[in-house]
């Protein structure tokens, strides 16, 4: 078995006075592929959030260990440096803030927690650049405000654009296939296929067993009621299509 | 998140809260026929001229001071205060300017030496410390293009039928409280006339500094652009921290005659107080704009992030067929600050335009008003107006407050106005920390695209000042 990169134990949060996980555990292994399924409200953004440090929940029991160390008291902004990603299901809307600038002082902030000389404008528009004719994104989103009135495919590009400038070790992708169109869908997988090089963990939340098709994962885990209720291979996938997760609880 | 933690991102400190030590010549408290007539031989004015600020201030002893505003404050003493405060050493040329005086510019970042430029673009400046203009640079390369840029004093002394044209012709003496009281005791300011066709070459700049004690600032400032010409002009302010409230009532007038601009920006850092809003200026400014001829344009620019206590209007007199006004502003008000603040548009010729961007941020304790008329007269066909008013609110106990007037006499005027309250959202600050961006960076990052639209009217010299500016402003050093 390879190292485990991240390690979520009996791990119970809340929302406001609600509890959403309820105890899960799951280990995600480094260079592997994680995909998480699950019915709807189940909990698996809250997980995302938990992971990442989200202000709106509270973790009141349990640990999430990243690469040995306990993270649940980190800053967000530390997660991410450290290499946590979260594709967010739903990217906010920030008007005024320059796509390409934001993304400039984010590598440059990551560059220079890792000891890095920071890119200029021009080394880091021509990457950008780069990235952005790969992924089928219109040139014009480079200088447009982030976010602002894209349309739902093209801010899940971005955040793939995102994900591919950042260069993260722990990928986590919330419903990164919801919304997109066919070309955008094989653009965004073989942009995740892409940045696989056997180091670099995904933990994939998904619906649907397109995207699985293309990224093949390692591992399927059913999330359920705030736990983790069933881990598998990637053949539980046609299982869940054909007998949906009802059938999953008795299992 | 929690509260402490915004307060504390917030609060920025004050940085050019130092007093400097100069030798200062000051009178005693208090306002009469003899202070008037003192200020006025001090500033060795001709005698109409002392006549003139003899009747504003009977005019003024007439005026109530006005209490409309969405503003909180203790009364203000007006025999307390002192209407004149000069450095002592009245300087000829820079050599002869108060080492300590130059040393204060440096702190604040203004080039007052002609060789030193900010960010390689000529800027010439009016440097006006308490009630003296201390220094105007590139004088005489303005003249040669008959550029008139000097103080207000030396305009009287100099150029009396210019002055006797224009000043009290865009706001007259007893227009308001404060524009009477400043009709009265005006110290000093800037004047600046451009000849027909002339494009001014560089930005001209006044920086405007209170520094003695208990002392009042009185400037004011008159532009005047004549046919087909243009000029930018800047203004910059900052006070040192007191414990005690200082009075600022500055006036305005802008005049731009036929197919002649004017824009006008102003970055605005009074000292503003503590958190109860002690020791902050108190900011009552006239400022308005004519546009007397045909296709004339004014452009008021303003980023006030200072003063405990702002009052101020800058407004367009749209006489002129076919001109065009814009007013847009940046307001922060932190700490116990308050401001009502916003413009009047008033169109008069015919197919006149107007637009209006004003955004407002509060954080802590700030109050933010905006206040806004649009008014078209009879004869104004075609006038359009756009306004758009975004407040964007930091933390839950500050407030803003958005009063649109609009006043229309002719149908066919067309007038938008938008209007919006946005908080820094979680989701907005959150999405920015998952990306690695620490949580001071985030703030500002989010507060600057609040305020783009302003900040790209600025000249890029000063965009990049308020930016700073703001920065300091609403985080300070964490911590
Ligand atoms: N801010 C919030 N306030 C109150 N309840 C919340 C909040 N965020 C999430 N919840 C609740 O927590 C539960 C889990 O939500 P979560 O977003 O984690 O579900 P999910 O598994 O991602 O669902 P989906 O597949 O629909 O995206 C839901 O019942 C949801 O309503
Ligand atoms: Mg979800």
């Amino acid at each position: 078995m390879s190292n485990v990169v991240m390690e979520i134990e009996n791990l119970h949060a809340r929302i406001g006075a609600k509890e959403i996980l309820k105890g899960l555990n799951l280990q995600l292994e480094e260079g592997k592929v994680h995909a998480i399924m699950g019915p709807n409200g189940a909990g698996k953004s809250t997980l995302s959030k938990a992971i990442t440090g989200h202000y709106d929940v509270e973790v009141t029991e349990g640990a999430i260990r990243y690469k040995g160390q306990e993270i649940v008291d980190w800053e967000p902004e530390d997660r991410a440096l450290e290499g946590i990603f979260l594709s967010f299901q739903n990217p906010v809307e920030i008007p005024g803030v320059n796509n390409a600038y934001f993304l400039r002082t984010a590598v440059n902030a990551k560059r220079k927690h890792q000891g890095l000389e920071e890119l200029n404008a021009a080394e880091f528009l021509r990457e950008m650049k780069a990235l952005v004719q790969e992924l089928g994104m219109k040139p014009e989103m480079i200088n447009r405000s982030l976010n602002e009135g894209f349309s739902g495919g093209e801010k899940k590009r971005n955040e793939i654009l995102q994900m591919m400038m950042l260069q993260p070790d722990l990928i986590i992708l919330d419903e990164i296939d919801s919304g997109l169109d066919i070309d955008a869908l094989r653009a965004v997988s073989e942009g995740i296929n892409k940045m696989k090089d056997g180091k670099r963990s995904f933990l994939v939340i998904t619906h649907y067993s397109r995207i699985l098709d293309y990224i093949e994962p390692d591992y399927i885990h059913v999330l359920k009621d705030g736990k983790i209720i069933k881990t598998a291979g990637p053949e539980l996938v046609a299982e869940l299509e054909e007998k949906g997760y009802g059938a999953i609880e008795e299992a | 998140m929690a509260q402490e933690e915004l307060d504390k991102a917030v609060s920025g400190e004050y940085a050019l809260g130092f007093e400097i030590d100069i030798e200062e010549d000051k009178v005693p408290p208090g306002l009469s026929d003899e202070v008037i007539r003192f200020i006025s031989k001090k500033k060795e004015e001709p005698d109409w001229m002392t006549e003139l600020r003899l009747k504003a201030y009977h005019k003024w002893l007439e005026m109530e001071e006005p209490h409309w505003g969405h503003l909180e404050y203790e009364p203000i003493d007006y025999q307390s205060i002192s209407y004149f405060a000069a450095p002592k050493k009245g300087p000829e040329s820079l050599d002869e300017v108060d080492p300590k005086i130059l040393e204060a510019y440096e702190k604040l970042g203004i080039p007052l030496e002609e060789q030193k430029q900010l960010a390689g673009v000529k800027v010439a400046v009016d440097a006006v410390v308490d009630s003296v203009s201390v220094k105007t640079t590139y004088q005489e390369e303005l003249m040669e293009k008959g550029i008139i840029f000097c103080s207000i004093s030396e305009a009287i002394r100099d150029y009396p039928e210019l002055i006797k044209k224009y000043m009290f012709s865009v706001v007259p003496m007893n227009d308001n409280y404060f524009a009477a009281l400043n009709s009265a005791v005006f110290t000093d300011g800037t004047f600046v006339y451009i000849p027909k066709g002339v494009r001014c070459p560089m930005e001209l700049s006044t920086y405007f500094r209170i520094n003695a004690l208990n002392t009042g600032q009185f400037e004011r400032t008159l532009i005047v652009a004549d046919e087909g010409s243009y000029v930018s002009y800047n203004e910059g302010c900052s006070a040192p921290m007191r414990d005690e409230n200082q009075l600022h009532a500055a006036v305005v007038e802008l005049i731009a005659h036929k197919d002649a601009e004017i824009k006008y920006s102003t970055i605005q850092n009074w000292y503003p107080g503590d958190e109860e809003g002690k020791g902050g200026i108190y900011n009552f400014v006239t400022k308005r704009g004519l546009c007397e001829g045909e296709n004339s344009k004014i452009s008021w620019t303003q980023v006030e992030t200072g003063s405990a206590i702002t009052w101020k209007y800058p407004s367009c007199i749209l006489k002129g067929d076919n001109s065009v006004g814009e007013f847009y502003s940046v307001a922060v008000t932190t700490l116990a600050q308050q401001a009502d603040t916003g413009t009047k548009m008033i169109h008069l010729g015919k197919n006149t335009s107007s637009t209006i961007i004003s955004k407002g941020i509060s954080a802590m304790k700030g109050q933010n008003t905006y206040r806004g008329l649009v008014k078209i007269g009879a004869n104004a066909e075609g006038a359009r107006n756009y306004s758009e008013c975004d407040s964007l609110l930091i933390g839950d106990q500050c407030g803003a407050h958005t009063f649109p007037y609009l006043e229309s006499k002719d149908a066919h005027g067309q007038v938008e106005h938008e209007a919006t309250t946005t908080k820094i959202s979680d989701e907005q600050l959150f999405y920015l920390r998952q990306r690695g961006i620490n949580e001071e960076d985030a703030v500002s990052m989010i507060v600057h695209g609040f305020c783009k639209e302003v900040f790209s009217q600025l000249p890029m010299e000063y965009a990049v000042e308020a930016k700073a500016l703001l920065n300091l402003t609403l985080e300070g050093s964490v911590g």
